[in-house]
């Protein structure tokens, strides 16, 4: 995952792949996010001229979706659950602790369940479902994709 | 000797918890040991609660050891595991245990039992068999026993499936589309999730009778990201499918074509609502549309379309295989069959649960469920989704039935059962109801998207114990509006979690801001 500027190639590759339909540009960002992490302006300027849409549509769909992040993210992502069903297992403790280890390689995100709400606390370390998460074994998620590096 | 076959299911809750880990050690140690064993990825058979929970095939009976770690498998082996030995995570035959006994498997029977990616395990199992009946039944028929199934939408609205289908037949128009809505967004829900991890061929068995029945080529299953695992297994489904010809134009020389197209949503909660898919479907925001006109007459790209969930469709090939008149013998007055009930939150055994409607939220709590997983009482259910009511316990009688629900101002929605116990602050519970619904508005109309904050800041005052009465009174009146004069459930509906906490538990107002 890049911090820097998306290679536009790259996002021409991803617009080619879905034949470049204007009723695709959700699931081209959907990919764009998925393997460059965010959207830049650029990128949205890009995506507006090869899907002959104005600038202020692409915009539009990119502000509205949670998914599309337009600020480059850590190097891991972790997704807390902060649903009612992860609330009545003690998930706000666990959301207080994820925050006192984010720093410029993890990013914190809340996310309204995982769907993993007969095992909670729910947790998401790159898009990797983890269950029955309390602060210590939140700690072993990190130090393991930490060393992992991905 | 032959290799012995031992299910590891490939599920989010179980692989949550550990079951790749499991998978993996088991490999190992039986290299090590020189014994032959084939491990076998199956669904969740919805005891979440048990998860990892692994079966061996021992003398044609599948038994099932629970809430196994790696770490567990040296000593499995140790006790003869591949013989399905006495072990302290031994719980004996699957179809033995409780939990699953007392179900009423229709939609699900296939989840934990087959290889969810095999399609010949599917095929073994009834696969396409209701398809290639509706084939010879027409699609008069089919709908006609959609119709007397009685069959409701289960996505939360509750709308007869029949009709809705009947209306696309009839809807002249070259293109027709079904959708399928997989979209789950309802807290506390996951069996449209474990439906396709764990028969991901069923769904789109299902979908394909839908389109025969209406007259539809096309498919879209719009899926929510925030289930990775399900895109991929539904992914690799729906690319068997379509290799082996059960996708495609002229599907097995029937003369029918239908294919699927896999979307992902992007993290929006209104997308789960029907239209807002729609434009979603069409790469747009996912901004509720206004109807009329219903998506069964103007829906995807103006089409007609079906837009049905995940678990309404699946309910589908039973039905034409036994019989409308079978499913419809199930449940209480109009809430006909079953519904896939998820229990979770601060409960013991949380899982998913299949039984016709009239149960009540006694016996999913304390006979499937064992009670809160704290041990301490409860104070409270949400049942439905964020925009469900809470209920205090002495509602736990209600039987699951639409009507019974609306009656007491509750609603079933997608069946989501949410325990909490008396720790739960419920003023902040309401309070993150309006939360919620700011945070997941599409902002196309004033009470959803304004009501929402004000609510919030109303819910505030309340708690720090300003103005108390008059700021209640200012709540309902804005429960009201947004009940009232919103365009959908975003904002129609989540003055329900709010005003059941005025009802049922004022007192935590007076508690004060928890720390």
């Amino acid at each position: 995952m890049t911090q820097q500027s998306i290679d536009a190639q790259a996002v021409g590759a991803i617009v080619q792949r879905f034949d470049a339909r204007p009723e695709m540009l959700v699931q081209i960002l959907v990919a764009i996010v998925k393997e460059h992490g965010w959207v830049s302006t650029d990128v949205i300027r890009q995506l507006a001229d090869a899907l002959n849409l104005s600038r202020a549509e692409v915009h539009g769909v990119v502000e509205y979706y949670h998914d599309f992040r337009t600020r480059p993210p850590g190097r891991h992502i972790v997704k807390v659950c902060q649903a009612e069903a992860c609330q009545s297992m003690g998930s706000h403790a666990l959301v207080d602790h994820a925050h006192s280890r984010a720093d410029d390689d993890i990013t914190i995100e809340a996310v309204y369940c995982l769907g993993n709400c007969a095992c909670g606390p729910a947790v998401m370390v790159d898009d990797r479902a983890y269950g029955r998460v309390d602060p210590e074994r939140f700690d072993a998620l990190l130090a393991a994709a930490r060393e992992a590096r991905s | 000797m032959s290799a012995v076959r031992i299910y590891v299911p490939r599920e989010t809750s179980a692989v949550s918890v550990g079951a790749d880990e499991v998978a993996v050690a088991i490999a190992r140690e039986a290299k090590q040991r020189n014994l032959e064993v084939e491990l076998v990825r199956n669904g969740s058979w919805g005891a979440c609660w048990l998860e990892p929970l692994i079966e061996v095939v021992h003398e044609s009976s599948r038994i099932a050891y629970g809430n196994v770690s790696a770490a567990d498998v040296p000593s499995l082996f140790d006790a003869g595991l591949l013989e399905g030995g006495r072990h302290d995570k031994r719980l004996g035959p699957i179809d033995e245990i409780d939990y699953l006994i007392g179900q009423e498997r229709w939609t699900f029977w296939r989840c934990g039992l087959v290889e969810a990616l095999s399609l010949e395990d599917f095929l073994a199992h009834q696969g396409f068999r209701a398809l290639q009946k509706a084939w010879d039944m027409g699609p008069e028929a089919v709908i006609a026993a959609i119709t007397t199934s009685g069959l409701r939408g289960r996505g939360g609205a509750g709308f007869p499936t029949g009709i809705k289908w009947r209306t696309v037949a009839d809807a002249d128009s070259g293109q027709k589309y079904i959708a399928c809505n997989a979209d789950e967004g309802d807290t506390g829900t996951f069996s449209d999730r474990i439906l396709m991890e764990g028969d991901p061929f069923g769904l789109i068995e299902s979908m394909a009778i839908a389109g025969y029945a209406v007259g539809a080529s096309k498919g879209y299953i719009y899926l929510r990201s925030e289930y990775p695992l399900t895109h991929s297994i539904l992914g690799r489904a729906l690319e068997t499918a379509r290799d082996a010809g059960w996708l495609g134009d002229n599907i097995r020389d029937s003369g029918f074509d239908f294919n699927i197209e896999l979307h992902l949503g992007a993290g929006s909660y209104v997308c789960g609502e029907e239209t807002a898919m729609l434009e979603s479907l069409e790469g747009k925001k996912g901004i509720v549309r206004s109807k009329p006109p219903l998506p069964a007459i103007e829906g995807l790209f103006g089409r007609p379309t079906v837009v049905n969930n995940v678990v309404t469709l699946a309910s589908v090939p039973n039905i034409i295989n036994l019989g409308g008149e079978r499913y419809a013998g199930m449940g209480v007055g109009r809430s006909k069959g079953t519904l896939a009930f998820q229990v979770s939150g601060n409960v013991r055994r949380g899982g998913l649960v299949e039984k016709a409607f009239g149960v009540t939220l006694r016996e999913l709590i304390e006979d499937y469920g064992g009670g809160t997983a704290s041990g301490r009482p409860l104070k409270a259910v949400q049942v439905g989704g964020p925009l469900g009511t809470y209920l205090p316990a002495h509602q736990l009688d209600t039987p699951l039935d639409y009507e019974a629900f609306a009656d007491i101002g509750a609603m079933i929605g997608h069946g989501g059962i949410v325990v909490f116990d008396d720790t739960a602050n419920m003023a902040q519970l309401a309070r993150f109801a309006m939360e919620f619904c700011a945070l997941e508005s599409c902002g196309k109309c004033t009470p959803c998207r304004i009501g929402s904050t004000r609510g919030m800041e109303v819910i505030d005052r309340m708690i720090n114990g300003d103005n108390g009465h008059e700021n209640h009174d200012l709540l309902l009146e804005l429960c009201d509006t947004m009940e009232g004069a919103s365009l959908c459930a975003m904002g129609g509906m989540t003055p329900y979690p709010v005003r059941s906490v005025l009802q049922h538990f004022a007192e935590d107002f007076a508690a004060g801001p928890s720390e």
